[in-house]
């Protein structure tokens, strides 16, 4: 069995797991809703400066939404010990790295894609201006949150504090890429293409995803064995 | 060659040897029990055994290879503590997840070979959180056996198994036996092993204390081993 259908079926089973129950999207999409509301009463919707700063709200909302899903991925596991399966079967650590991150990729950028409208709606932004560019950055930054969550929610499912363990590490190692796509988004929303002023942004967020994917996948063997 | 052959393993947890200078060795077709008191290292020993974990010294081989390597693990089959199986799943997916990561042929069929010789072929479709404990705790021996692996590494796998789960694991481990699989069982249960066991071995706070055949003194009387090897 190769690589990519070693990973792919972790990413299935994943998916697959959590549509049945249902508890950790249903949690981030609440979260990031709630928030979203909440953040609408707090800034006027018709000011400009509410648009200046819709990228980096959106992202804080996304980063902390994203953080409910992240947790769940190796906790998961620990229930009735499947972890010790998943390590015991013949695939690679890496593989199975894979297939986790790309569950957790798309469970985030579902609770993304639906609280998109409903911020577009809340803060008076037409999102939709630069549609395709912004699927991008959406696409870039949230497998930055993804590798960066998947990698660590690894190392802290044995940590009793997991839950606030997890954002702790994750945040700070996440600064570039959440300011690369705060400041991408926030351009995109407000109808300006990326550009040569803004593309540096681009190559840094791509940069970051190639990275810290190719350090993880190196590292996740010696994470998941002690 | 040996099965397993463990070679001077030491564990530390932070200072704490769990494990000290372990010298063990399984010869394919054998059964080998591994008994302690609480605390003696025998969980540890089987993780190491297993891959799950690395030594601090020594060194691990299941038939001459490192327990990581890809092909080694598929020789492996564990069953620990916990089910090993997804509630969320039904009991054939969760064989055919596992099925395909060791990469069967057809890891459906081969699930639902297994779900008949442990008796759940009628609730193959249920969710594991709607089973009973028994039948969690066959769905977990299928799992283990289905890739049919060489070496059976299992820990105290007869502990809050209900009888018809005791006789499912007992029969299916005679016919491992009986086909030259190595079978290295920790455990509580002296008598129940003892059935099974070729050899014994004592770990008496991480050190193996006694390694040698099983006799027909050990079955009669299980205490024997404790009294003249353990720690009284």
């Amino acid at each position: 069995m190769g690589f990519l259908r070693q990973a792919l079926t972790i990413a299935a089973k994943d998916l697959r797991a959590e549509l049945r129950t249902k508890e950790a999207i249903n949690a981030s999409l609440a979260f990031a809703l709630v928030i979203l509301l909440l953040f609408s009463f707090a800034f006027d919707p018709t000011e400009e400066t509410t648009r200046e700063i819709s990228g980096g709200l959106l992202w804080i909302v996304f980063a902390f939404a994203g953080a409910l899903v992240l947790n769940r991925s190796f906790a998961r596991e620990l229930p009735n010990d499947c972890l010790d399966a998943l390590i015991a079967a013949p695939i690679s650590g890496a593989a199975l790295f894979l297939g986790k991150a790309v569950a957790n990729f798309l469970l985030v950028l579902a609770v993304e894609l639906v609280s998109l409208p409903v911020f577009g709606i809340f803060y008076n932004v037409r999102w939709t201006s630069q549609f395709g560019e912004l699927m991008l950055v959406l696409a870039l930054g949230t497998w930055a949150l993804t590798v960066i969550g998947t990698i660590f929610s690894a190392l802290t499912v044995n940590i009793r504090l997991r839950e606030v363990m997890l954002p702790m590490l994750t945040y700070p190692i996440l600064v570039p890429a959440l300011l690369g796509a705060m400041q991408l988004t926030t351009g995109l929303m407000a109808g300006q293409p990326i550009g040569p002023d803004t593309a540096a942004w681009l190559k840094m967020l791509i940069g970051f995803d190639v990275v810290y994917t190719a350090v993880s996948l190196v590292l996740v063997e010696s994470v998941l064995v002690g | 060659m040996s099965a397993v052959a463990v070679d001077g393993v030491w564990k530390f947890y932070g200072d704490f040897p769990a494990l000290r200078d372990v010298q063990l060795e399984a010869a394919p077709g054998s059964c080998l029990a591994l008994i302690g008191r609480n605390g003696a290292g025998k969980t540890t020993l089987l993780r190491i055994i297993a891959g799950f974990s690395r030594p601090g010294r020594g060194q691990v081989r299941i038939f001459g290879k490192p327990p990581r390597e890809t092909e080694t693990r598929r020789q492996i089959g564990f069953i620990g503590h916990g089910i090993s199986v997804y509630d969320e799943l039904s009991a054939l997916e969760n064989l055919t997840l596992f099925g395909r990561l060791y990469g069967l042929a057809d890891p459906r069929r081969a699930g639902l070979e297994w779900l008949e010789r442990t008796g759940l072929e009628r609730v193959r479709h249920g969710l594991v959180r709607e089973f009973s404990r028994g039948m969690r705790q066959r769905l977990a021996v299928a799992r283990a056996f289905l890739h049919q692996p060489a070496v059976l590494l299992l820990d105290e796998p007869f502990t809050a198994l209900d009888d018809r789960a005791i006789a499912v694991l007992q029969t299916l481990l005679r016919q491992a036996l009986a086909e030259g699989k190595t079978v290295i069982l920790s455990t509580h249960q002296l008598r129940e092993a003892l059935e099974l066991a070729s050899h014994v071995a004592l770990l008496t706070r991480g050190q193996a204390a006694f390694c040698g055949p099983s006799t027909p003194e050990m079955a009669a009387d299980p205490g024997l081993i404790y009294a003249r090897y353990g720690e009284g």
